[in-house]
């Protein structure tokens, strides 16, 4: 029997009303990886919180190496050995590796750098890492980040690691590469917790799965005995279909045509270069790339939101007639019917104001609505109503604000009111990021019902099995180019993931 | 040659009083706190340290000057700390806004300086009678032989009361020190990401406080500086003016760099006076005279904005909050 590293009994945490974990108990043994496996909203990250003192559990007790322990602050988490790598990097920019990875610890009131390098660069080779110590942590890619996050934890001591979805924002070598190094650290007798979604690297890294569900743990089981669909039910609570819908394309048309789009960012930095494709209405164009390859420029420049430096954006009007939207003003590109609504990681950052309700959210795009001064705010609080019921938002009520929701539910808020405005081009920017597979489903149902009506549909995902389930034709996007167009009916997931790091070493220039 | 001297030496005890403010102001902004606070905190310390300089002199049969420089530089320095104490408990723990507070701050600082500097001033019978002549003679004290035996050259280095000196030293050791050290290094990672401060197991709370009334206290000093050395011991209503204000552009101009700050303030300095030595100005000249150095802290912001250079850009994080267990 293998030792146990870690062991949690009971825990609980409440934020105000909502329990977000509920008398959750697990087991990590030394030498192995647990996969901490749930939807989104199932107090995945609250749980592996609580282990490294960003939350502090309201009832419960943890056990480190067989004695009851209290975390009070992350610095009590490494003193245990505990090293959490976040979602979201928690890393300085300006600073170069070697200090962000020196961060916190007493290195002396002067710290060796140097010295501290030279061991930095031994555990990297130990586990197989690839690192330059004194560059400047905004010059490196996402994996490099991750990397630093890494050694920054191994640096410290810790025998306990937990990764909070470290594939989302991998290309699948990075991904290959970190499940090495994982492997390695395993051997290394570390315990280590890896959380995500995705049932496919469940099951290839992990020794053990636990599920959990709403805040409570669902089941524990060895990854040898179990297959994606046990997992998905247990996760669920119910038997899904995986299967996605695909309508055959109505009647497609182009609506948008879009020429040689090149465009530069604030910093200087080329975000798009040399784009040409055509939009039909009627049909679904999947959008796919590694994180920050061009997605979020590609959209918000034909939304009017972004500069353009050269190219053309011609939208073909339904009743007839070519309008040119480079240079207009994103109203009256949003007038003309083009509809966008991107959810980014921290899913508030834009689109939604978080302290006011759903009624006033949904009045953000329309407040220019009727004639007098003053607000109407029935039409608004009609349309709140109608996105609750149909998309199943779960809030007190509309006037709620929004910044308390779930993410889900915020994210159903703003695609609702997206599709409200019955759009003939939708964009939509990882509109299922990090909602369970029910409520994704629903989203793929609503991009359908667009379809289906004829709206030319343009979607930026995440997850390439949906991308090639969902989509009519897919567009993929490596490093601002596009590195080609498929169908996305007979292309292969290697297919897509080999044209994403085509043109280029990812992150070479980010 | 002479009146180039005199303007030189004027450039630079005019730069001491908002390089103090600017040292301190600096360090408070690494920690992300945005403190508007320091213009009023300086009138602060001027006025401490005044009264605390003032009731020994008055209270002693046979008061020593440097025992009257420690009381008052003690004053001073404490008087403004808890002004810093005070902005970060609002803005930290409290969770006020950080501007709103500073500038509330500020205008409290103006009025608590005159207001017992008019009190003072009853006291003795009169407006310019208060008197701290043994600890502003003692702040005066220049280098000795070295100030009057190099000619020119002493004159320029070595004239100046021990402030000036620790004003500088202060900012060279603050420059390294930020760069070098470990406490250096987590207060520079607080002001840029606190999140990520935290998850590195530093105290971000604590930091913010330390780093603020330190800050403050620093600032402070600039003030009992303009009051003991530049005004020689007395106190004039709104006297400091706007150099306050200075401080602040001065932050700016020095990119974050205390060791930037020690020639930007010199330069400030020669900028604020400039118009006393350029024969025939009329009043309104003046005025615009004295705008330079705020003109040339906006020609800097265009500059580094330009650049884009990511090491000369403000703390990531100064102004804004932080919350950890907020969702």
């Amino acid at each position: 029997m293998a030792q146990a590293a870690i062991e949690l009994k009971n825990l609980t945490k409440r934020f105000g009303k909502v329990v977000a974990n509920h008398k959750i108990s697990l087991t990590v043994n030394r030498g192995e990886v647990l996969a901490l496996l749930g939807e989104n909203g199932s107090g995945k990250t609250t749980l592996m919180n609580m282990l490294s003192g960003i939350y502090f559990p309201d009832e419960g007790h943890i056990f480190v190496g067989g004695n009851e322990v209290t975390i009070r602050s992350p610095k009590d988490a490494f003193a245990l050995g505990i090293g959490m790598i976040h979602q979201h990097f928690k890393l300085v920019d300006v600073l170069t590796a070697v200090e962000n990875i020196i961060l916190g610890l007493d290195e002396g009131a002067v710290p060796d750098l140097k010295e501290a390098a030279r061991k930095i660069q031994a555990l990297a080779d130990r586990y197989g890492f690839e690192i330059d110590p004194f560059q400047k942590i905004y010059r490196m890619s996402v994996s490099q980040k991750q990397t630093v996050e890494i050694l920054k934890v191994l640096y410290r001591g810790a025998d306990i690691l937990i990764l909070d979805e470290p594939t989302a924002v991998l290309t699948p070598q990075e991904t290959d590469k970190l499940f090495q190094v994982l492997r390695n650290m395993r051997a290394d007798g570390k315990a280590i917790i890896i959380i995500t979604h995705k049932l496919n690297e469940v099951l290839e890294i992990s020794d053990r799965v636990a599920i959990l569900r709403r805040g409570e743990h669902i089941a524990t089981v060895d990854t040898a005995q179990a297959n994606e669909s046990s997992l998905t039910e247990m996760m669920v609570g119910k038997k899904v279909s995986l299967n996605i819908d695909r309508p055959a394309p109505v009647n497609p048309t182009p609506r948008l045509v879009v020429e040689g789009l090149n465009c530069v960012d604030a910093q200087g930095v080329r975000t798009l270069e040399d784009v040409s494709f055509t939009a039909m209405a009627g049909e679904i164009l999947g959008v796919a790339g590694v994180a920050g390859s061009g997605q979020r420029e590609l959209l918000e420049s034909i939304a009017g939101l972004y500069p353009i430096a050269s190219g053309r954006i011609t939208y073909l009007v339904p009743n007839g007639g070519e309008r040119e939207l480079a240079g207009m003003h994103p109203r009256e590109i949003r007038a003309l019917g083009v509809s966008f609504s991107f959810v980014p990681e921290d899913r508030l950052g834009m689109g939604l104001v978080g302290s006011m309700g759903m009624t006033g959210n949904m009045m953000l795009k329309n407040y220019r609505a009727g004639r007098l001064p003053l607000l109407d705010r029935k039409p608004p609080r009609a349309l709140a109503e109608r996105v609750k019921e149909q998309l199943e938002v779960v809030t007190p009520g509309i006037n709620y604000p929004v910044r308390r929701l779930s993410g889900g539910n915020v994210q159903k808020v703003l695609v609702g009111r997206e599709i409200a405005a019955e759009p003939n081009l939708f964009m939509a920017a990882y509109a299922v990021r990090g909602l369970d597979i029910n409520t994704s489903m629903t989203i793929y149902r609503l991009l359908n019902e667009q379809k289906q009506r004829g709206a030319a549909v343009i979607y930026v995902g995440e997850d390439l099995d949906v991308l090639l389930e969902l989509c009519d034709r897919i567009l993929v996007l490596c490093g601002g180019q596009v590195s080609g167009i498929v169908d996305a009916r007979s292309a292969t997931k290697e297919e897509v993931g080999l044209l994403m790091t085509r043109t280029r070493k990812v992150g070479e220039e980010r | 040659m002479t009146i180039i001297l005199t303007f030189l030496q004027q450039a630079i005890r005019q730069g001491i009083i908002i390089l103090f403010g600017a040292t301190g102001e600096i360090i408070t902004e690494k920690s992300g706190n945005l403190n508007l606070g320091v213009p009023g905190i300086m009138y602060m310390g001027g006025i401490a340290g005044l009264m605390g300089g003032f009731f020994y002199e008055n209270g002693v049969a046979e008061p020593n000057g440097w025992v009257s420089v420690l009381i008052s530089f003690v004053c001073a320095f404490l008087c403004a700390a808890l002004a810093g104490l005070l902005f970060c408990f609002l803005t930290t723990t409290l969770r006020a806004n950080q501007n709103v507070t500073g500038l509330a701050l500020t205008t409290f600082g103006v009025g608590f300086g005159n207001f017992f500097g008019g009190s003072l001033a009853n006291l003795v019978g009169g407006v310019g009678q208060i008197s701290v002549s043994y600890a502003a003679r003692a702040y005066q004290t220049s280098i000795p032989f070295l100030s009057d035996h190099l000619g020119p050259v002493g004159q320029l280095l070595f004239s100046y009361g021990f402030m000036t000196y620790l004003g500088i030293i202060l900012a060279v050791f603050l420059t390294w020190f930020l760069a070098r050290t470990r406490v250096g290094l987590n207060l520079r990672s607080v002001g840029e990401n606190p999140g990520a401060a935290d998850a590195a197991g530093i105290n971000v709370t604590l930091y913010k406080y330390l780093s603020t009334t330190l800050g403050a206290g620093i600032a402070g000093l600039g003030g009992l500086y303009f009051v003991m050395d530049y005004s020689s011991g007395t106190w004039t209503n709104n006297g400091l003016g706007d150099r306050g204000w200075l401080a602040v552009a001065l932050v700016i101009f020095a990119l974050w760099k205390p060791v930037h700050a020690i020639w930007g303030s010199f330069v400030f300095g020669g900028l604020y006076l400039l118009y006393l030595y350029i024969p025939g100005l009329g009043r309104e000249m003046q005025e615009i005279f004295k705008m330079f150095p705020y003109i040339v802290t906006i020609v800097v912001l265009i500059f580094t904005s330009l650049r884009k250079r990511r090491e000369d850009q403000p703390p990531a994080a100064l102004g804004l909050p932080y919350f950890r267990e907020e969702r």
